[in-house]
């Protein structure tokens, strides 16, 4: 069965239950909808079909980021199998460049130019390498990643597939799909994934 | 008034180093002292004030073609009531059957009794360094008129309790390139970004943080921006489409946040980094 089908599955079992919620409450999540769906116009690189919830956004809209518990195997599974790994199997880039990436908080944004290569954000919610002291707590910390996790292939490949796809290990997570979304290209991933993994990257400094 | 120009001046070169500060941010006490610091200064004699004043002005003595002043214009406490109204909205308005919040009904009004081109302040909705638009003066003067006042929107009328409940169906949205919502960033206590401090705006203690300070005088550029804007930067940096200015979803978000904050006290027009 393909991805899509099991998606709408899913989704359909989740309006199932949303029904037991109380009538107002569906409602105004419908009202709430349609009104964005009116009022939020392209502009830029920000087009308008953007406020129309995906699969999995939909889901998590709908149960308050605490779907049941099979359809989150289900729709992470479904994630896991969308990611795309690199077909040359390399998954390592260059720290430094992936410490770049990792500050860069453009793109994606309607006032980001169209075709420009974005950021990560990854500071805006992590704290990363050890030299950054600006950083953000609503990720975990990845100081010391490599160190803790090894640097073996497995771990690279577990990487590469979070930031492709983060929602394929915790469904509702607030970390946007940088792979799955075109935010960040594969090459850019294989940075990110030194600047964490790499010996020499300051995050596994000491 | 010489007295308002130095302090225009001073944050000008204010503005300067908050520049220089963007460029290199420091560790976070350092900016956040320093800024703290500095606006405790400035908003004992807050450049806003230039904007209110500009904005009184135009509220008592401009008129539309035939005649008509923004006397006639009612903010929800009476024709020509503007003491308390700016905290007393969003609020449904019988005349156009709709919940209007601060920046809609002063537009509104503006349109309706000074002549103003409702097409003409859709093509410049918010301020830039070159221009802050007469609304926008307005705004900030009707809000200057509920300094120190408590928060009190009204959550009533039916229309008034279906934006509340579709704006706060809007701040969980997530959707988009990068799957956020209000809430990913304002849903949650002590987080940050980067260094500046999160408030969880589904606390009432916190969604305060919000509606302070709003309309805000911006250091960086020297102008006035209005919740309005800040609204429409969030919808940005979210990664959404742009709002449309004065559009249902904002008025119901602003409602959501507005009665999430009531009983907190508005301190009046701000300042802004």
């Amino acid at each position: 069965m393909n991805a899509m089908k099991k998606t709408l599955i899913c989704a359909a079992a989740a309006l199932a239950c949303s029904a037991a919620l109380a009538e107002e409450i569906r409602d105004y999540r419908a009202a709430a909808v349609a009104m964005l769906k009116r009022d939020f116009k392209t502009r830029g690189i920000a087009t308008a079909d953007r406020v129309i919830e995906d699969g999995v956004q939909a889901i998590c809209n709908r149960t308050a980021d605490n779907p049941p518990k099979d359809i989150v195997a289900r729709l992470e599974q479904d994630a896991l199998e969308s990611i795309r790994y690199p077909a040359d199997g390399q998954f390592l880039g260059d720290w430094k460049e992936g410490e770049k990436i990792a500050q860069n908080g453009r793109g994606m944004a309607w006032s980001d130019p169209a075709g420009a290569p974005g950021g990560g954000s990854c500071y805006n919610c992590h704290q990363i390498g050890p030299q950054e002291t600006s950083f953000g707590t609503i990720g975990t910390s990845l100081y010391q990643f490599g160190k803790l996790r090894g640097n073996t292939p497995e771990t690279q490949r577990y990487v590469y597939g979070r930031l492709w796809n983060a929602k394929a290990f915790n469904l509702c997570s607030a970390m946007p799909r940088f792979g799955h979304s075109g935010a960040l290209t594969d090459q850019q991933i294989r940075h990110l994934i030194a600047l964490l993994l790499d010996p020499q990257s300051p995050v596994n400094s000491k | 008034m010489k007295h308002r120009l130095s302090m225009l001046m001073a944050a000008t070169v204010m503005a300067a180093a908050c520049a220089a500060y963007a460029q290199q941010p420091p560790a976070k006490s350092a900016i956040t002292e320093e800024f703290e610091k500095f606006r405790e200064v400035l908003e004992e004699d807050n450049p806003a004030e230039l904007f209110e004043a500009k904005g009184e002005d135009i509220w008592k003595h401009a008129k539309g073609p035939d005649g008509a002043t923004m006397a006639q214009c009612d903010l929800g406490l009476g024709a020509g009531v503007v003491k308390g109204a700016y905290v007393r909205m969003p609020r449904y308005f019988a005349d156009v059957d709709q919940v209007m919040d601060a920046e809609r009904r002063v537009v509104h009004c503006m349109v309706k009794y000074l002549g103003y081109k409702e097409a003409d302040i859709r093509k410049q909705p918010f301020s830039n360094d070159r221009v802050t638009p007469d609304h926008v003066s307005v705004v900030t003067w009707v809000a200057g008129q509920s300094r120190d006042m408590k928060i009190a929107a009204p959550r009533k009328h039916p229309k008034e309790i279906e934006a509340y409940n579709i704006g706060k169906e809007i701040f969980a949205y997530r959707a988009g390139a990068y799957d956020f919502s209000c809430a990913t960033c304002h849903g949650a206590d002590g987080k940050r970004i980067r260094t500046q401090d999160l408030p969880n705006l589904r606390r009432p203690e916190e969604a305060i943080r919000a509606y302070q300070g709003w309309p805000g005088y911006r250091m960086t550029g020297g102008f006035m921006l209005t919740q309005q804007w800040r609204m429409n930067d969030c919808f940005r940096q979210q990664r959404f489409p742009e709002p449309t200015y004065l559009s249902d979803s904002i008025t119901a978000l602003l409602t959501y946040m507005t009665v999430t904050a009531n009983g907190q006290v508005y301190k009046g027009p701000g300042i802004k980094r």
